[in-house]
């Protein structure tokens, strides 16, 4: 490629074409596009550097260019970089010059099938196809040696010799959890001696508030991983399991198809360009809250672990200290509130779907009343946990839309809502309450939550409750400020 | 390598590359012969070729080879 053709190249992508295309409102397609490659025309020998001119300066401008102002700039441009495959597989295997001029095709065949997955693996993250979490062996995955055998001054983790690589493979799941990803130990230990290196090895890069969840027994790592799986909520198939003992791999990998299991090479030293060179954890989306989840999932984690203290489940929601805050939507809230309307499936009552800018309407409008609610434990804050909005009918208040977040479910929030609805229903002087079921195939569970908590069914799906006569649901949850 | 050797590999490359064990090259045999011998099926064809026999076709020779003939004929030159 000349460079005036290379500048015509930069014009339209930083200045027109893909700038204007991508700020028409209704374009919702992703574009991929991909980064030039770095490549030397040796027309200032190895002095290229030297020079802005050169064709490799240009490329290199080029390209950061692309990244400052198309990646960050424009959520729907992909930027593919095949930089880091051919450097890979070197120049001469990348690009075939016959191939070029014969059919003006840019990369070898033999490249191409890598070239193939790297556009497979962006399609595939923008699908929300991503790996959640990734299951850690501890003995010799983690650090050389057995801590149970070795001892904390035995095992090798450090920056000498083979503990170095094993500190960089740390390093790198740090910044993977980091970028959200959740890190949980699976380990055949007794768990206190499992956990000293993680409090006292002054050498360890993992600390054990990275992980979410701590799983050390002499139980099977399937039972283990199940566990694992069913705590954090989240699909087998979005989770990675990595050991070294090939027993343990072909039993979780042959016993949980679903889960990702790396056939870790055998040199440890190897770990870590090996699992980068799989290129398991593509993400479409990154934003700080990405920071946050690990310590949600522990907070959830502490939930569940008290649950089973418990006798009953009385007992354990009395003890989480639940506290509500309820009032009208707030401006703050709309977009939250328009996306769990989008979102939400399971505990949506007729599944209505709203926009901002309709939720705001709403949220003025005379004829509605509307009601956000907050949900906060001893164990931390769960946010904009349920919305509601209600019309103003002749016959009494309508329940137009009710949805909820599934992680609150069963802890006595859905009682508190309706007790709540009843209130204000009273308050603002209507006699009756009616609330609808919209069946999807997604939202059978909250087919009969009506009647359960004190409406009557009074034709099919359509429910009504008589303010007067209601009574009170039983809830542990209290509101603020009351 | 004789020449009929030479075409019988050539006739399996061609039923791998199509994915179709029947066809039969002859050395008359062209593009407007196989239905789905395009552009870049022909490349891919070269490039089987190329590794099947450890050889290498310059551009000019994969620009000017008129039939599978032609192509048999090259291989049996170069490939010894």
């Amino acid at each position: 490629m000349s460079l005036s053709l290379l500048y015509k190249v930069l014009f339209c992508f930083c200045n027109n074409s893909t700038k204007s295309f991508c700020k028409t409102q209704n374009v919702k397609a992703n574009i991929l596009q991909f980064l030039f490659l770095n490549y030397d025309d040796m027309v200032f020998g190895s002095c290229a550097s030297r020079f802005e001119c050169s064709f490799f300066f240009q490329v290199i401008k080029l390209n950061s260019m692309m990244l400052e102002k198309g990646a960050t700039a424009y959520r729907n441009i992909f930027l593919i970089d095949l930089n880091s495959i051919q450097n890979e597989v070197g120049r001469s295997v990348f690009y075939d010059p016959k191939l070029y001029y014969i059919g003006k095709i840019p990369v070898s065949l033999e490249a191409l099938p890598y070239v193939a997955q790297r556009v497979t693996s962006v399609i595939s993250a923008m699908m929300g196809r991503i790996k959640k979490c990734v299951v850690l062996d501890l003995d010799n995955t983690l650090w050389g040696g057995a801590i149970g055998d070795d001892g904390m001054e035995g095992i090798q983790i450090g920056e000498l010799g083979l503990g170095h690589a094993y500190q960089d493979f740390q390093r790198w799941l740090r910044e993977l959890r980091l970028m959200g990803v959740l890190l949980a130990v699976c380990s055949k230990n007794n768990e206190e001696t499992a956990k000293e290196p993680f409090l006292k090895h002054p050498e360890m890069i993992l600390q054990l508030d990275d992980i979410s969840l701590f799983v050390a027994n002499w139980q099977d790592k399937v039972t283990n991983i199940r566990y694992i799986q069913r705590i954090l909520n989240i699909g087998m198939d979005s989770m990675v399991f990595i050991d070294d003992n090939p027993f343990e791999r072909n039993l979780v990998r042959d016993t949980i198809p679903e889960i990702t299991v790396p056939e870790l090479p055998d040199d440890s030293s190897l770990y870590l360009s090996y699992l980068q060179g799989l290129d398991l954890f593509g993400t479409a989306s990154y934003s700080d809250a990405d920071k946050e989840r690990t310590r949600q999932y522990q907070e959830e984690v502490g939930r569940i672990e008290q649950r089973q203290k418990f006798a009953s489940l009385d007992d354990y929601l009395k003890s989480l200290g639940m506290v509500a805050n309820v009032r009208p939507f707030d401006s703050f809230s709309y977009p939250r509130i328009a996306q769990l309307t989008q979102r939400s499936n399971q505990f949506n009552l007729r599944t209505i779907r709203y926009t901002d800018e309709d939720i705001a309407r709403i949220a003025r409008d005379q004829k509605y009343l509307t009601l956000e609610f907050f949900l906060d434990d001893k164990y931390g804050s769960n946010g904009l946990v349920s919305a509601i909005i209600m019309e103003k009918r002749e016959s009494g208040l309508f329940i137009d839309t009710w949805l909820m977040s599934c992680r609150v479910l069963k802890r006595g929030m859905e009682e508190f809502i309706i007790n709540k609805v009843i209130d204000v229903a009273e308050a603002n002087g209507f006699k009756a309450v009616f609330g609808e079921y919209i069946r999807t195939p997604k939202n059978s569970m909250v087919e009969k939550i009506y009647s359960t908590l004190g409406f009557k069914e009074v034709s099919e799906n359509r429910f009504e409750v008589i303010v007067g006569q209601f009574r009170k649901n039983k809830t542990y949850i209290q509101e603020k400020g009351e | 390598m004789t020449r009929e050797e030479i075409k019988r590999k050539v006739n399996d490359v061609f039923c791998d590359v199509f994915d179709d064990d029947s066809i039969v090259v002859t050395d008359e045999t062209t593009a407007k012969d196989i239905e789905d011998w395009d552009s870049l099926t022909h490349i891919t064809l070269v490039s089987e070729i190329e590794d099947v026999f450890k050889i290498r076709f310059s551009m000019k020779e994969v620009l000017g080879m008129k039939n599978v003939g032609e192509m048999v004929d090259y291989i049996a030159r170069t490939a010894e």
